[in-house]
């Protein structure tokens, strides 16, 4: 080992750096440019695997690598201001492109500080490859500084991980830790490098088939026969619904292509999950908004009371069915995932169908088109318009205040024309962009669904950006979720990526408080913000732009320059404090017994959460 | 349903539980054990037993028998959940494949003198027993079985002067020709 590191950089690779040093280049084994020590390999395996940009943060245990990024130009670096913005950039960067995010940070803090971004990849299933530094293996377990057990902690929050201890190893291990993020249900993985496996010289070799873990098979293709029982069921159906996910987004934008030709098919209404936003165009016909806790009226509605079910890559999810004994009572269920773990996890289902969702949903439209009719549903469709007609997503209008669906709206409308990529953070915000801004294509939208991490939009929106330099970026954000990584914006001026950070400001945690009010009898314990920054000076603090909007008059103006402005934006859009985000299923009840806007008077919702504490 | 105030929906599953048998072989890698684990303490499965060790050396195979209890749904999430770990070749369910052998291995520390001593190695006699160390005062039995017979032995041996038992946990393989 010791300190050789680019010291010993061939210069017969066949991609030369500019600095490497030929007087060092005597030994035999340096004529071949396999021959490189770990550092120069892991940014070789990133050029390999066609890695353009990588979020990182330097230090300690990672310095021989950020050396070798220092003499190549084909990876570039961005870096961030805290290892979470790494890890969220990287899932924006992941999810807009379909191409894996990679990040690199150091030991120790480093890597526990990437821990919530690689949970919430996990949950929301995005191929993330993250390496690690990692104190000299001699000093492993001798609590050095700097050290933690990074495979141990991270161990229940990636898909996979891997402490590397020899440098022969890294090569294989690295094409696999590709392989397994971006194949069968994506995920996050971690590669942890100690620092004299870093230095040390060993072989690289190029991605090979062989670097897969023999013992990883994920299932592609559908059995053909679940195949032709699904269709028999969509054929025979009276009542259908079908009820997209994440794995379509995921899966690529063939399954999107596909989902939407099944609709047209067979003429079904559909309806997605948060994560599953953009497969289906919000502007196609057969579409119902987004289902759930707080989906509309007519989508859930139509969940409960169909007889058949096709479920694309989507987990029944508990903010999704509701009460589960409830939960669509009368249908037969088609489950389409690559997880097997996904099936009969929450709700059991007739039908499963391993696989991928554009490789199955090819297979199905062929047999349905092969083999079955069109079914007539024209009397289910009269009883959708029915509860369509209730316009769940109404709200109070004021030319006073800014509504925040208002202020959504009208951010959709002047983004319109545009090529938009939407983030958010999470919270009441993050349900009224996905209520109120219409998607059209898929990977268009990037939110933290499962984990519910605040904080993921502003750094997500900078991956975004980093992907499609010359996109519209816009985070929808929270007062209280903006300030959580709110460091970024530094990064976003270092790099000129010209994010736009749209602040729905009600200056409360506003969910928090929702629930608050809705289940602890108004009692709004640590849900409001007594001290917020000025956010547009906090934007002339960063060096970007800051802009506001206090009345509803204000925005049609303040909307058009943010999008004119091609450097980064702080909107502080100061919005009605109090709006409560609704539809809205109470919890313990079904998906037949939601609160809409209109009775959602203070009797009404008392009543709906009389099973919870009594409301004041 | 009346449930306190939550954000989560609060359900009481009252499906009856069942003890099943499960086979897996892994990659033996470093971690991997640990990954099996985390799995159960993570989701809050139980685990009645566990029993892992090398299988094939050469081809860096483990053999891990879990005994584990839970809800039939609950059962099938633990078997796919294990599927699809990376290292995790194959997991076999040998309570439902119903054609498997399971046996564990206890020793077991009796002490006493005079009648009861004579007693503790007529029943260790009787469950086939074999004595690996005798002291004047004691004895440690080897006991090879099903878990049942194992606890029963036990139970014999408490008013004897059980001193201490050492139990592997149930390893377990499936009857006939073929492999896992």
């Amino acid at each position: 080992m010791g300190l050789s590191g680019p010291f010993l950089f061939p210069e017969t690779d066949t991609k030369p750096l500019a600095t490497a040093h030929p007087e060092q280049t005597m030994t035999d084994k340096s004529n071949d440019p396999n021959q490189m020590t770990g550092a120069a390999m892991i940014v070789r395996a990133l050029i390999d695997h066609g890695v353009q940009h990588i979020f990182g943060y330097p230090g300690g245990a990672v310095l021989p690598i950020y050396d070798e990024i220092f003499q190549q130009s084909e990876v570039e670096h961005i870096l961030v201001r805290h290892e979470q913005g790494a890890g969220h950039a990287a899932e924006g960067y992941a999810r807009s492109t379909g191409k894996p995010g990679v990040v690199l940070v150091t030991s120790g803090p480093g890597a526990t500080n990437m821990v919530t971004a690689l949970t919430d990849a996990l949950m929301d299933s995005i191929p993330l490859v993250c390496i690690t530094g990692q104190v000299p293996t001699h000093l492993i377990g001798n609590d050095a500084f700097q050290e933690c057990d990074t495979v141990g902690i991270t161990r229940p929050c990636t898909k996979h991980n891997w402490l590397v201890r020899d440098v022969n190893d890294l090569a294989k291990v690295l094409h696999e830790a590709f392989y397994v993020a971006t194949t069968g249900r994506p995920g996050p993985v971690v590669v942890d490098v100690p620092k004299d496996v870093q230095f040390a010289v060993g072989t690289y070799h190029p991605p090979r088939k062989d670097d897969v873990h023999v013992s990883y098979t994920p299932r592609v293709k559908g059995d053909a026969q679940q195949i032709r029982k699904a269709v028999a069921l969509l054929a025979s159906a009276k009542r259908p619904v079908i009820y997209s996910g994440g794995g379509v987004i995921n899966s690529g934008l063939e399954a999107s292509k596909l989902l939407r030709e099944l609709v047209e098919v067979t003429g079904f209404p559909i309806t997605s999950t948060l994560m599953g936003l953009g497969a289906y165009p919000a502007s196609g016909k057969n579409w119902l908004g987004m289902l759930g806790m707080h989906g509309t009226y007519e989508a859930n509605m139509t969940m409960h009371d169909c007889d058949v079910m096709l479920c694309v890559g989507a987990r029944f999810d508990d903010r999704i069915t509701g009460r589960t004994d409830a939960f669509s009572p009368g249908s037969k269920k088609i489950h389409i995932d690559i997880d097997p773990s996904s099936i009969n996890k929450n709700i059991r289902v007739d039908v499963p169908i391993i696989g991928d969702a554009a490789n199955v949903l090819g297979d199905l439209l062929q047999v349905f088109k092969a083999e079955a009719k069109k079914p007539d549903i024209k009397a289910w469709w009269q009883e959708i318009a029915k509860w369509r007609a209730r316009n769940s997503l109404s709200y109070k209008k004021s030319n006073e205040i800014i509504l925040p669906q208002y202020a959504i709206q009208k951010l959709f409308e002047a983004t319109r024309g545009h090529d938009t990529y939407i983030t958010t953070e999470v919270g009441q915000h993050q349900m009224w962009a996905a209520q109120f801004f219409g998607f059209e294509e898929p990977h268009r939208w990037m939110t933290s669904g499962g984990l519910g991490t605040m904080g993921y939009g502003l750094p997500a929106a900078l991956g975004v950006q980093v992907a499609h330099p010359d996109s519209l970026v816009i985070d929808i954000a929270g007062d209280a979720s903006v300030q959580m990584t709110m460091q970024e914006m530094s990064t976003a001026v270092q790099f000129e990526l010209p994010i736009k950070i749209f602040i729905l400001n009600n200056q409360y945690m506003g969910m928090v408080r929702q629930w608050q009010q809705l289940l602890h009898g108004n009692r709004l314990s640590h849900s409001y913000s007594e001290a917020l920054p000025d956010f547009v000076k906090l934007a002339d603090a960063f060096g970007c732009v800051g802009l506001q909007a206090i009345k509803p008059s204000d925005l049609d103006g303040a909307l058009k320059e943010m999008i004119k402005i091609k450097r980064p934006v702080l909107f502080d859009c100061r919005v009605a404090a109090l709006e409560n985000c609704f539809p809205m299923i109470p919890s313990g009840k079904a998906h037949n017994e939601m609160l809409l806007p209109v009775e959602a008077t203070d009797e009404a919702t008392a009543a709906a959460f009389a099973g919870g504490k009594a409301l004041v | 349903m009346n449930q306190p105030a939550s954000a989560y929906f609060l359900e009481d599953r009252h499906d009856p539980n069942e003890t099943h048998t499960l086979s897996v072989l892994v990659q033996n890698e470093p971690g991997v054990l640990a990954r099996v684990i985390g799995l159960f303490s993570g989701r809050g499965y139980n685990i009645d037993s566990l029993t892992v060790s090398e299988t094939e050396s050469q081809k860096h195979l483990s053999r891990i028998t879990i005994v584990t209890s839970g809800t039939p749904m609950v059962i099938e999430q633990i078997k796919h959940q294990l599927d699809r770990m990376i290292p995790v070749y194959r997991v076999v369910d040998m309570t439902i494949t119903g054609r498997s052998i399971e046996r564990e291995l206890a020793m077991v520390k009796v002490r006493g003198r005079g009648d009861s001593r004579v007693e503790a190695l007529r029943l260790a006699d009787a469950f086939r027993a074999r004595v690996i160390d005798a002291t004047t005062e004691s004895f440690v039995f080897e006991i090879t079985g099903n878990s049942s017979k194992i606890s029963q032995f036990i139970d014999l041996m408490r008013p004897l002067g059980l001193v201490e038992v050492s139990r592997t946990g149930v390893a377990a393989i499936g009857r006939g020709p073929e492999g896992m």
